[in-house]
């Protein structure tokens, strides 16, 4: 990939990164999918080296680069092998700083903000409910004030981490639907702690399931393990939070969850960008390697022709989520405010690059045929992550749906 | 003499920006040198004497004054310099050629670090360099520096030990079948072998404070010298590609096979 146009500071990141992923090469985590363990070695060198501090202020030990730098740090994470998987094991760390040294107080970004970057507490993200989906205005998972405490009932899926993250940024409505004239007002954004302090027990009122996810089939119930073990269903039955945990105002939680809202698109996009390229190389490598019929694959067209296409599909996508980041750090600027232009170009860069990330994979384990198929040559784990960036965190008819809205003027559609 | 108690000590680490180690090497189509339009990093044995330097102010503290840079090249060794300076080090000197210049070889590289260490106000007692840089592997930089300057050189080394107070260095140098220790008064040439350390990774914060230290620019006319190449290359070409070899049934056969080949006696 060319880094053209980058500037000096994502290149160096891109460097960095390079340096430290070339200690967890593809076999690594393929073990890691196998076992459906933690990448905790990568985590703690990126902690280590302070990457995970890399969008918060220097005041608390971050080093205050914007998106557009963390997405080229998620990238080249994916990109190395490591694949969503390990994007994700600090991806929420990333984008869930987004809201609080913007909205939280001094002394909120004090107690949170230096465990999360030196890596001793991980958080993860607790939005999206079972009964909801991307209607986020009708969430459920209820927050009653009760003197210091909220009282958190209800239940949240498909969080990232939980079994190892300290705190969940939690989504939560304190006051009813039918008690709202603006229907934005009804909920509020927390910060608690989900886990006692010894950061294995799960708080009182907290009880987390695993989903069994792409794979967890009888066929090979290994296959899919790493997927399984990194998303979790949370349960909440009379969990306290305690007030001083609340970011913001009451009823501002909508507001502040879309301020990292535009944000995690582009790390996405980053990611599926980075599996992209690591399943289009491996494609490359193996085409010009296998001989049949007494020559390499590669040297046929119908073999070459579609890895060309998708190179060209991915270094369009390259441009689309960097000028997208950018869009959003300089945005980022003026603070809290949301901008259209910018939610609609970080959302057609995620969308576009989770698409041609995901046809650079498909063609990456057809170009491999029956090798293709075994989880030796890497694509297939490649091909079972992809989905992520194109389902999560919003589904590709709700980016239609809101470009069509917002940019084009069409009729609101749902 | 310099008075005694030790004054403090500069060192000078020398940098070369490189042909990443990772990247497959292509002879270009007219055979006169490789495609250098690939990615490019710090020479990895110069990585290593950048950490010895980094390693001995961690030991020894407040005794080193600096820990200076130096790199000759086009503008873009002014990223591998930065790399340095994220690793540790306090500043760096980059001796700017343009980019259609031709590569500099050991003697000239040697005579301009002779006279970057001459305008240095507070002197240099230490210079840590790569025992080679791993493009041309010439191996000569550091032995020639020591001829030019009269210094003791301590080449090879996979252990340093720095006394401050006796101004003396003890290195532990690799050679055939062994190690060999020595012992030399500073100032020292000292050339990095592989196994000296294990560079460490450039942290996000360390990175960003690299950007704000000072890259000082000088070209080789400010210095004196002539860096033009006395050398010609004739012919860049690349190994032979290896035929694959058969199989023999028994040693007996092997024997004749090599007999045949003219490998043993007949």
């Amino acid at each position: 990939m060319s880094l053209d146009g980058f500037t000096e500071s994502q290149i160096q990141v891109r460097e960095a990164i390079d340096s430290i992923c070339c200690k967890y090469p593809n076999e690594y985590w393929a073990q890691k999918d196998m076992e459906g363990s933690y990448p905790s070695d990568l985590h703690r060198d990126l902690a280590a080296g302070g990457w995970l501090g890399i969008c918060m202020p220097e005041k608390y030990g971050g080093s205050n680069l914007g998106i557009s730098e963390a997405t080229v740090m998620l990238q080249t994470i994916a990109e190395s092998g490591a694949g969503i998987a390990g994007a994700q094991s600090i991806h929420a760390n990333v984008y869930a700083s987004t809201f609080f040294w913007t909205f939280a107080t001094e002394d909120q970004r004090n107690r949170w903000l230096p465990p999360i970057i030196s890596g001793s507490q991980r958080a993860c993200f607790g939005v999206t409910e079972p009964n909801i989906g991307l209607d986020t205005l009708k969430l459920q998972t209820r927050a009653t004030r009760q003197g210091d405490n909220y009282i958190v009932n209800g239940k949240k899926i498909w969080i990232s981490s939980a079994q190892v993250a300290q705190k969940m940024v939690l989504l939560a409505r304190t006051t009813p639907l039918d008690q709202l004239d603006n229907p934005s007002k009804g909920l509020s954004l927390f910060f608690p702690d989900i886990k006692e302090e010894d950061g294995v027990t799960p708080k009182k009122g907290v009880d987390l399931q695993r989903i069994s996810k792409m794979g967890g089939r009888a066929i090979d119930a290994n296959q899919a393990m790493l997927i399984l073990r990194l998303f979790r269903q949370v349960f909440f039955d009379d969990f306290e939070i305690p007030v001083a945990d609340r970011i913001g105002a009451e009823g501002e939680g909508f507001k502040q969850i879309l301020h990292g809202m535009n944000a995690e698109r582009c790390l996405l996009a980053g990611e599926a960008l980075g599996i992209g390229l690591a399943a289009l190389r491996r494609a490359a490598r193996y085409a010009s390697e296998r001989v049949v019929f007494g020559r390499p694959i590669g040297q046929n067209q119908a073999i070459q022709h579609p890895l060309a296409q998708s190179w060209i599909d991915l270094e369009a996508a390259k441009l689309l989520t960097y000028s997208a980041a950018k869009a959003y750090d300089d945005h980022a600027a003026v603070k809290g405010s949301s901008n259209t232009d910018v939610g609609a170009r970080c959302n057609a860069a995620k969308y576009f690059a989770a698409e041609v990330a995901f046809k650079a994979c498909e063609r990456a384990v057809m170009t491999h045929g029956g090798m293709g198929y075994s989880a030796d040559f890497h694509v297939e784990r490649y091909m079972r992550e992809v989905f992520v960036p194109r389902i999560a965190p919003v589904s590709r008819e709700m980016i239609l749906n809101f470009i069509s809205q917002k940019v084009l003027g069409l009729p609101k559609s749902y | 003499m310099r008075p005694s108690p030790a004054r403090l000590l500069n060192i000078l680490v020398p940098v070369k920006r490189a042909v990443d180690y990772a990247v497959k090497i292509r002879v270009n189509p007219q055979q006169t040198g490789i495609d250098t339009n690939v990615k490019h990093s710090m020479n990895p044995f110069d990585e290593i004497a950048v950490e010895e330097a980094v390693r001995l102010r961690e030991k020894l503290k407040s005794s080193i004054e600096s820990i200076k840079l130096v790199s000759i090249g086009p503008s873009k060794c002014s990223e591998t310099l930065r790399t340095g300076l994220a690793m540790g080090a306090d500043s760096a000197i980059h001796i700017e050629t343009p980019d259609s210049a031709p590569a500099p070889e050991p003697l000239g590289v040697a005579k301009a670090l002779r006279q970057i260490i001459a305008k240095q106000e507070g002197g240099v007692d230490i210079v840590i360099l790569g025992k080679q840089a791993i493009d041309d592997d010439a191996g000569q930089t550091g032995q020639m520096l020591a001829g030019l300057l009269g210094w003791s050189q301590a080449t090879f080394a996979s252990k340093v030990d720095i006394d401050v107070e006796k101004k003396e260095a003890t290195v532990l140098r690799e050679i055939d079948g062994g190690s060999e220790e020595i012992r030399c008064r500073l100032p020292v040439i000292i050339t990095t072998d592989l196994r000296l350390n294990e560079p460490r990774y450039a942290s996000l914060p360390n990175i960003m404070k690299a950007k704000k230290k000072p890259i000082e620019k000088l070209t080789p006319e400010q210095l004196g010298v002539d860096l033009a190449p006395r050398l010609q290359t004739i012919k860049v070409s690349e190994p032979p590609k290896r035929v694959g070899g058969a199989k023999v049934e028994n040693v007996d056969q092997l024997i004749e096979k090599l007999k045949e080949a003219g490998f043993t006696a007949a």
